[in-house]
């Protein structure tokens, strides 16, 4: 009895879960261009479309750098931090630690509003670096979530035996903490790119006249009447998305990235 | 040779984290009190005019309707979201990894597209109201949208996988002999998943809540792609006045009001965990 | 020949909380010792400064009359097992055994060999390139073994590295260290709190409880002449009686007089000792034959574990804890319990304590 609710929730929600994706992706190969689902006269036009419209290209290529570099820097500010929390119990990296949980957590409409007076005052406003930095500092403790995750799972017999077979310190942050870590950083990596690629309201604040993403796009599209074109961007995202989170899925422990227990024990 | 490794190693966390935090939040604060200018983003000078502007009745309704807004999705997202995870965690490794990519998946999809696709599926020509008619709901086809409910379901949507997020861990580490002992003791499943779990999950519980009470407070989009002008919450008002009425000092005075509301609402769902007697 | 490791009045505090106190020790250069005792001794922390992972709060280390009391871990050339082992995870057996070569300048050809022979050594030849996960414990332990030594160290440290095997392994894997460190003639120092696995493997154990060393000897010296109450009651089995000085040759246990093997010198009359006999030597008999150094009493329990008879005997409220073989006690006759039964406690198996 229990098994077929059981059954029945999740079915219920895995439909409402994908629902959006398949009227998505049911809109983008529709034969004209009206918004219809399900499709009608099914037809890979808009794929074509979009593919040849600089516009979107442009859109699309802005969105991806955009994501790569804030996916960098946030790292490369999530990493030093992480490391002197584990290593050294820094109270200074917990407070910033603490810092970057609050920038996520702040409503996004105010964190939009404060970057563009910040990048205002500082007489900037409307370069990529804006949109690159504020995303980077916004979505920062997701790599320091993950990474500092890696840094707990590191079992502190490991680095004493290393030490006992010879290692410095500098021979064990390479040989030893850094293979254990990697995965961790790759999907904090992932993580920032992917939320940094959908990311549309900071995106818009702060450089959005000039700097013209994917999200933003597709919103000034949306208000000018839809074009099943937009699907098409929206489709792409869904099986970047897909891709990364699978191949991590593939490589590495996912619910242990999670923070699940790991395979083998439960 | 601790202590200068540790400020060289931290300088340059230190200068992004704080010049992208604190100074922009103190500048909000310093804009809240300027005057608007047409001509420049803020004007000179200090006036209080963008905080008496939000004793205004609009301001209040926009308040309050956030306040709801966040509330409601807040305990759909958690309600629907616990059970998931839950059910989750306790599925076979293969099931897990599928569902656990699902759900990140849908991370993939700008907040921007997932409102557009809700447009689409509750318009009357396609998709969801059709489907209500078969099932008796509805008389006829009718759009669905613009409604409250309509952005209810749509930040639902956007808020679940971070409610999953949140409660993974601590429900994957689970004990799981703890419930079993309560099953021997004499426990029915159901008491003793309520008796068991529940209390020793309190606290994700509260930080999902949160989190999707955050998210919903402040997203910008859902609203107005979704509702009708006299649905819309502060966080409309205030990407408006910023885009459409070119008043900062007016956004930032009311994103200080937000942000005041948002920090008093996390540290009311702390103290509600911290308080409450164990059962 | 060298002296091997010296340690000199090594101690461990923790704020009021003394882990180690004031050991001092010699393990000559090739032996097995052990640190024997229970859980919270000191044992392992004492293992752990020797290895440089803890610092001494004070006291020296030496090897070879070398101070290294202050040399880094990495510089030590000490060699650990652990307890968990400590396996890298992230790499397969081979790279595993072959990771303290990346420190010394090695050729690949010659790290290669060296790989290989220690594979050999530990009689796995061809796990090379399996991963961790795949092992079993047995052969998991090996290759913590195999990666131990393959700095060619100059002390071999081992702890509790059987603690995790079941009990048919733990016993294999114990004659196979000995026979290990025999061919090597490598100095080893072992911690268990199995005192049947140091009694087996060592040629000195040092015993230990609160901090300190209570006894160092050879597995007989300790068995046979257990310096204080807790060598006693730990190594083994002994029954501890309270008795009382009666004269220079005897002591008294209730009505009874014992006449130990040797009796400490300097006791007075009435002075209150410690008895400590093994229940193995006691002799059962069924009637009391001798006045001295005899008990009697009512069996109270037996226990039947195949090899041997274990029997406890309540003595005028004295519980005794004797053990006979099979045979013996079917010869006594004795319908098992609530019989009585007379022990006969031969004056070598009679040692008296004084702590």
């Amino acid at each position: 009895m229990t098994a077929i609710l059981r059954r029945a929730f999740l079915g219920l929600l895995a439909l409402f879960l994908a629902a959006p994706l398949i009227v998505v992706t049911g809109v983008s190969f529709n034969g004209t261009a009206r918004m219809n689902f399900p499709p009608q006269h099914a037809s890979l036009i808009w794929y074509g479309n979009f593919f040849s419209d600089p516009g979107w290209m442009s859109a699309l290529t802005l969105s991806a750098v955009i994501a790569a570099l804030a996916s960098l820097v946030a790292v490369s500010i999530a990493l030093p931090i992480a490391y002197a929390v584990w290593r050294f119990n820094s109270r200074a990296a917990m407070a910033l630690q603490g810092l970057a949980r609050v920038s996520f957590l702040l409503p996004a409409v105010v964190v939009s509003i404060v970057y563009l007076v910040f990048w205002s005052a500082l007489g900037h406003a409307g370069h990529i670096e804006d949109t690159i930095l504020s995303h980077a500092v916004v979505f920062v403790t997701l790599p320091l979530t993950t990474i500092g995750l890696g840094f707990q799972s590191i079992d502190s017999a490991l680095i004493d035996a290393a030490r006992t077979l010879g290692a410095r310190e500098g021979d064990v942050l390479r040989t030893v903490i850094r293979p254990i870590i990697l995965p961790y950083l790759v999907s904090g990596l992932v993580f920032v790119f992917i939320l940094s690629l959908n990311e549309y309201i900071i995106a818009y604040m702060v450089a959005g006249f000039e700097v013209e993403t994917l999200p933003i796009k597709v919103f000034n599209n949306l208000r000018m009447g839809f074009t099943p074109t937009m699907c098409v961007g929206a489709v792409l995202f869904m099986l970047l998305g897909v891709l990364g989170f699978g191949a991590i899925a593939w490589v590495g422990d996912l619910p242990k990235l999670l923070g699940g227990r790991t395979q083998g024990s439960g | 040779m601790r202590r200068w490794q540790l400020s060289v190693l931290l300088s340059w966390p230190a200068l992004a984290t704080l010049a992208l935090t604190v100074v922009p939040v103190w500048l909000l604060l310093r804009i809240s009190i300027a005057p608007p200018d047409p001509a420049a983003p803020w004007g000179a000078g200090l006036t209080f005019e963008a905080y008496r502007s939000l004793l205004a009745p609009d301001s209040i309704h926009a308040l309050r309707r956030s306040l709801q807004l966040a509330v409601v999705v807040g305990i759909v997202s958690v309600g629907a979201g616990f059970p998931l995870t839950y059910f989750i965690t306790r599925m076979q490794r293969r099931a897990q990894v599928g569902w656990l990519v699902f759900l990140l998946a849908t991370l993939t999809l700008s907040d921007v597209l997932i409102a557009f696709s809700w447009q689409v599926m509750l318009s009357k020509r396609i998709g969801l109201s059709r489907i209500f008619v078969a099932l008796g709901l509805m008389q006829q086809p009718d759009s669905l949208a613009p409604s409250v409910g309509a952005i209810i379901a749509c930040l639902t949507y956007l808020v679940i996988p971070f409610t999953v997020l949140t409660l993974y861990p601590a429900l994957s580490q689970l004990d799981r002999s703890l419930i079993e002992a309560a099953r021997t003791l004499g426990a029915p499943a159901w008491r003793a998943f309520t008796s068991v779990v529940l209390p020793l999950t309190r606290v994700p519980t509260m930080v999902a809540f949160v989190l999707a009470a955050v998210l919903t407070l402040g997203s910008f989009v859902p609203p107005v792609a979704l509702g009708k002008p006299e649905h819309w919450p502060m966080s409309v008002l205030i990407g408006n006045a910023a885009l459409a009425g070119h008043n900062l000092p007016r956004a930032a005075a009311m994103s200080v009001l937000l942000l005041v509301v948002t920090a008093l609402l996390a540290l009311g769902a702390v103290r509600a965990v911290r308080h409450r007697p164990t059962p | 020949m060298s002296l091997g490791l010296e340690v000199r009045q090594l101690s461990k505090h923790y704020g009021s909380q003394r882990v180690v106190s004031d050991v001092s020790l010699t393990v000559p250069s090739g032996q097995f010792v052990c640190f024997l005792g229970p859980s919270g001794c000191g044992k392992t922390t004492l293992l752990r400064m020797i290895a440089g992972l803890e610092a001494p709060t004070s006291g020296r280390i030496l090897i070879n009359d070398r101070d290294i009391t202050d040399t880094p871990v990495h510089e030590r050339n000490f060699a650990m097992v652990f307890q968990a082992l400590a396996l890298f995870p992230f790499l397969n057996v081979e790279e595993n055994i072959a990771y303290s070569l990346r420190f010394r300048t090695i050729n690949a050809q010659q790290r290669h060999e060296m790989v290989r022979d220690l594979l050999a050594l530990i009689k796995l030849p061809d796990i090379g390139k399996r991963r961790i996960e795949q092992l079993s414990g047995g052969q998991r332990q090996r290759v913590a073994i195999a990666r131990a030594l393959a700095q060619e160290p100059m002390l071999f440290l081992l702890d509790e590295p059987l603690s995790a095997l079941d009990a048919r392994l733990r016993d294999h894997m114990q004659v196979e260290l000995r026979q290990l460190q025999q061919k090597l003639h490598i100095t080893t120092i072992l911690v268990t709190h199995d005192q049947r696995e140091a009694m087996s493997i060592a040629d000195t154990v040092v015993v230990m409880a609160d901090g300190r060393i209570q006894q160092i000897g050879s597995p007989t010296q300790i068995y046979r002449q257990p310096a204080n109450r807790f060598v006693a009651g730990f190594i083994g089995r002994s029954n501890l009686i309270e008795a009382q000085v009666e004269d220079g040759l005897h002591l008294r246990v209730g009505e009874r007089l014992i006449r130990p093997l040797s009796m400490p010198a300097m006791m007075s009359h009435g002075e209150s000792v410690t008895l400590a006999v093994r229940p193995e030597e006691i002799r059962l008999l069924a009637r009391p034959q001798h006045e001295l150094n005899c008990l009697t009493g009512r069996i109270t329990f037996t226990r039947d574990v195949g090899n041997e008879i274990e029997l406890r005997i309540d003595c005028e409220g004295r519980e005794i804890i004797a053990a006979t073989s099979p045979a013996q006690w079917s010869a006594l006759g004795a319908a098992g319990e609530p019989s009585e039964v007379a022990l006969q406690l031969p004056p070598e198996s009679c040692r008296v304590l004084t702590s």
